[in-house]
């Protein structure tokens, strides 16, 4: 039997400090935000001919994609002034978690929950704010906590219900999911990576080719990494557009 | 969350790891994720096979089956991931 040193969560996910208060999850929040500003100025640059082309054809490509992909699914033609903030929350989101399977990175800056968390905040006031601004503080607690359509003796179930998860599930779950699947993909990995090292170096040498199957493992989860990366920026950024469209139109 | 980690730091006060708290909060942690993944698995199997039997019948709905699937398993995941949470807390916390 072989021994498998797991080390501390802690130095998983905790480096050490850059320079002071500046760690790499900090570094890799302002590169995704360097970046996705920098991809959409270079886009904007005036262009003499009339097909777009280079950057400027990939920008065209993720702003399609919000619109056709997230906002007309969810909050149909009117939720289109939105796409500027799906758009932002998207691709921060998406280059988070990229570097989770970027080589060097190996890190998804969205697996500690400070950058969830906030994110889950801002998305709770923005809806909150939305419902209020479209149907005044009354009006939207109004159709919050008393939902159209429902038997009257049921208000005593149905308005604690609500309540609750309006107002509190909402961010949590939003913040969790996020953090709790890039966590878990990054412990996956961290995981295979450390079984095929040790089989491989094992003192028995009849351990050595086994160490190829979790090195396969490994390779798998890592393209499979690269599909979760897009599909928690994707849903978080349809939540958002649901809770946003909720809270203008409850009707819908 | 971290009203959690310092509860169960000071349920498991004791750092040997041979001693009978540390081997309940193991057996705890691997239980916690393992039972909170049976609800979502059954969970998602049916959305996801009610879904594909949507798309099957109706091709040209298949987009918006696709998102409201999407969105199902996001919510229906969230369950299994905070028994993932409860893991991480009841193993390293």
């Amino acid at each position: 039997m072989i021994a498998l040193e797991f080390p501390e969560i802690n130095s998983l996910l905790r480096w050490k400090d850059l320079f002071p208060t500046f760690n790499k999850i900090a570094l890799i929040a302002v590169l995704a935000s360097v970046i996705s500003m920098v991809i959409f100025i270079l886009a904007t640059r005036k262009q003499t001919d009339e097909a777009p082309r280079g950057i400027r054809n990939f920008a065209e490509v993720i702003v399609e994609f919000i619109e056709d992909g997230v906002i007309m699914q969810t909050m149909g033609k009117e939720g289109l002034q939105w796409t500027p903030f799906l758009l932002t929350m998207f691709l921060f989101i998406y280059l988070c978690n990229a570097p989770g399977i970027i080589p060097f990175f190996q890190m998804p800056a969205t697996a500690r929950m400070a950058v969830p968390m906030f994110l889950a905040l801002l998305v709770w006031v923005v809806f909150n704010a939305t419902g209020i601004k479209h149907q005044g503080v009354g009006g939207y607690m109004k159709s919050v906590l008393f939902p159209p359509g429902v038997p009257k003796a049921l208000y005593i179930l149905v308005t604690p219900i609500e309540l609750i998860s309006t107002l509190l599930v909402r961010p949590f779950s939003l913040a969790v999911r996020l953090f709790a699947n890039m966590l878990a993909g990054h412990i996956l990995l961290v995981t295979f990576a450390l079984l095929s090292e040790a089989l491989f170096q094992a003192r028995d040498k009849i351990l050595i080719p086994v160490g190829i199957l979790p090195f396969v493992m490994l390779v798998f989860l890592t393209s499979f990494e690269v599909l979760v990366a897009f599909l928690q920026a994707y849903i978080f950024a349809m939540l958002t557009a649901v809770y946003i469209g909720g809270a203008a139109h409850p009707e819908h | 969350m971290e009203a959690i980690a310092h509860l169960v730091a000071a349920a498991s006060a004791t750092k040997d790891p041979n001693s009978t708290g540390a081997g309940l909060t193991a057996l705890g942690a691997g239980l916690a994720y393992g039972f909170a993944a049976i609800g979502p698995a059954l969970g998602i199997g049916n959305l996801v096979g009610k879904s594909v039997e949507a798309m099957a019948r109706q091709p040209e709905a298949a987009g918006m089956v696709r998102t409201t699937m999407f969105l199902g398993i996001a919510f229906t995941e969230a369950l299994a991931l905070i028994g993932f949470v409860v893991f991480i807390l009841l193993k390293f916390a």
